[in-house]
């Protein structure tokens, strides 16, 4: 019976391995099991740049203030995200918050959570729910506005006169939609600012390129005075496609875009553009200042916008509303440093 | 020797519950409240359609077949119920209409790969495209259910409450309703012992005189109808329809009735064990969330592992009990 032995093993070897792996990580991360708040965070996945430096912000504003983050990656898949925010429940965390991997689908959970009284706050995305109070409080970037904010700088750099064109994003995204509403709510007290072409560049970097080349091919290629693209990616295949034509990125045409990566600020730096509005992944800070004002029993607004700057080549122009005032940054050497994605 | 003795046959499934055991332990041990009646509940409520795609899965793969459709069958009945819901129509007859739609796809499936000698992984991987796409085609995006006076019933007045925050709802009575009557469908009926006989020895079973071509296309079908309603508690699950929903759920599946004990070439096995199989997944996914530090995606890792480690014991029960037969 030496074989059923080697059979009752194998199973045991099995079990090992789940208690091994287990184990092993438990002590491998200590350091984050503070005395803070115990707040529990699911997040969509690892999708992108954006997303992973969203994620690593979390992780490292969590560190800083102490909090007890129990992080969850969904995969993409809400029924990853739904079982985690569940467990979350269970496991008896202060605060819950998520960045939705769809609108719709939350309703059964996040009453669950309500019910279990463990406030939530969304992150970086809403979600759809047909009765109010199932979440605290939604932080995260606010379209329109980075449209707005980019309208004021066209107007206030070049005294309200401009030619412009537009390389709108993906056609139908909610980004696309918002930002170019932005812009246009801005501009339509403008008379002389006119967008004399608008096509989706598709929010890529060649596609950016491909179009910005047929504008420039176009009979009214030498009016345009500024592009405005909907993200940095097209901005910057635009500025390839403006270079091969034997024009100056930044000087023949002034360059706007949105987003604050890391290779937008060094073309600014370079002078080969102009702007960039950001839309900032880096909002964990933010994300545990708020829960520990929930924490700590205070009131906080349903909607937060994120706090995002805009970086241009001039420096300390109002972007804001003049209640709220936003003024730009000057990009330097050490502002492209010190950016991480 | 004479001593204590596990059959060979139920050595799989005992390993599947030692295992499950096991991981519970360790939660307990590792995480406060990870030993509160929620956590095994929430096993429940959250693989409930897990658990019922997987026992079609089990079928199946007890004749030796394979099916790879589930998944998309359940986004595809989830976002048609949620979209015929939010066109007005009544909630009864969408859930109908997708369950007829599920075991008229299963026969299909089962009736190509039976009459064409068809190998069921690729009409089953035709099956799992088209399907999916068809979901595409009733709606691109998720739509929510809301405030359908049937989704509300079954939420408010199907579920027997059991404490504060612990609720007995109706799609886990509704899994291990389905549960056990497969268990009876598969042990004791001909029906079911024919299952066995053609995942055993096809052309066995033929020259034995059982009904190979008929029961093959039972079977398909039953799964169809297995994923369908997985879309129905599914849909009631989430109040909602997500034509991306699902991706690649039937490997889980089948992973989880591997884990449980049954033998990928057919014949060997336990209904019952996929139960376990889906419950050792939902554990090991909540010691991770529990966790919270580890890399969320351990939780494939140590399922590969799993799966791999079953493999290998079945391969072993198989040598051994050949050599058996052999000395006999």
């Amino acid at each position: 019976m030496n074989k059923f032995a080697t059979v009752i093993m194998a199973a045991a070897a099995a079990a090992l391995l789940v208690t091994a792996c287990s184990k092993s990580d438990d002590s491998a991360e200590e350091q984050s099991t503070g005395t803070g708040i115990k707040v529990g965070f699911s997040q969509v996945g690892a999708e992108s740049d954006w997303r992973k430096a969203s994620t690593e912000s979390i992780k490292e504003a969590a560190k800083i203030k102490n909090i007890n983050l129990t992080f969850s990656d969904a995969q993409q898949k809400q029924e990853n995200q739904i079982k985690a925010i569940r467990n979350f429940i269970t496991k008896g965390v202060d605060v819950i918050s998520f960045s939705p991997v769809v609108a719709t689908g939350f309703e059964d959970v996040l009453k669950e959570a309500k019910e279990a009284e463990i406030p939530v706050v969304l992150f970086d995305r809403a979600v759809e729910v047909s009765e109010p109070g199932l979440y605290v409080s939604f932080i995260g970037s606010d379209f329109v506005e980075e449209g707005r904010r980019a309208g004021r700088w066209v107007a206030a750099n070049l005294n309200g006169k401009a030619n412009v064109a537009e390389l709108v994003g993906t056609v139908g995204s909610a980004p696309a939609i918002d930002r170019k509403k932005g812009f246009e709510e801005i501009i339509k007290d403008y008379p002389d600012i006119k967008i004399i072409k608008s096509q989706s560049g598709d929010f890529t970097r060649a596609k950016g390129k491909e179009v910005m080349e047929s504008f420039l091919k176009s009979p009214e290629a030498d009016q345009i005075q500024v592009l405005f693209a909907h993200n940095d990616d097209m901005a910057l295949g635009a500025i390839q496609a403006i270079e091969e034509a034997g024009k100056k990125p930044g000087k023949d045409i002034v360059i706007i875009s949105i987003d604050g990566v890391k290779t937008m600020f060094e073309a600014i730096n370079e002078g080969k553009a102009n702007c960039t509005v950001e839309c900032n992944p880096l909002i964990g800070p933010q994300l545990f200042e708020v829960v520990e004002k929930i924490h700590a029993g205070e009131k906080v607004p349903a909607r937060i916008p994120s706090q995002e700057g805009v970086y241009d080549n001039v420096g300390g122009i109002n972007v804001g509303t003049e209640a709220e005032p936003v003024t730009t940054k000057k990009i330097t050497k050490e502002i492209v440093d010190g950016r991480k994605y | 020797m004479k001593k204590f003795k596990v059959p060979m046959r139920y050595v799989p499934i005992s390993a599947t519950i030692l295992v499950f055991f096991i991981v519970y332990l360790i939660g307990i041990i590792s995480f406060e409240n990870f030993g509160s009646p929620k956590v095994f509940l929430d096993l429940f409520i959250d693989n409930a359609y897990l658990g019922i795609a997987a026992i079609g899965t089990a079928l199946v793969i007890l004749t030796g077949g394979i099916d790879l459709s589930v998944g998309s069958i359940i986004a595809f009945t989830s976002i048609l119920i949620a979209k015929m819901i939010s066109t007005g129509c009544n909630a009864v007859l969408a859930i109908v209409l997708a369950l007829v739609i599920g075991i008229l796809f299963g026969m299909l499936q089962g009736w190509l790969i039976h009459s064409f000698s068809l190998p069921p992984f690729l009409v089953t991987l035709a099956g799992m495209f088209f399907i999916r796409g068809c979901g595409f085609i009733v709606s691109e995006e998720s739509i929510g259910i809301k405030n359908d006076p049937v989704f509300n019933f079954i939420q408010n007045d199907l579920t027997i409450k059991l404490g504060k925050g612990l609720n007995l709802r109706f799609i886990v009575i509704l899994y291990i309703v389905v549960l056990i009557t497969a268990i009876i469908f598969s042990q004791r009926t001909r029906a079911g012992r024919s299952i066995y006989a053609i995942g055993d020895n096809e052309l066995a079973a033929t020259l034995m005189g059982i009904p190979v071509g008929r029961t093959k296309i039972m079977t398909y079908t039953i799964a169809g109808f297995c994923s369908a309603l997985a879309g129905v508690v599914y849909a009631i699950y989430l109040k909602a329809g997500n034509p991306l929903n699902c991706v690649g759920l039937e490997m889980d599946a089948i992973a989880a009735v591997v884990i449980g004990g049954t033998l990928l070439t057919g014949g060997v096995g336990y209904v019952f064990g996929s139960l376990f199989g889906v419950l050792v997944l939902g554990l090991i996914q909540t010691l991770i969330v529990f966790d919270g530090r580890i890399n969320s995606w351990w939780t494939r890792i140590i399922v590969g592992l799993l799966v791999l480690a079953f493999i290998f014991m079945q391969n072993l029960i198989t040598k051994i009990s050949k050599s058996k037969s052999k000395a006999h």
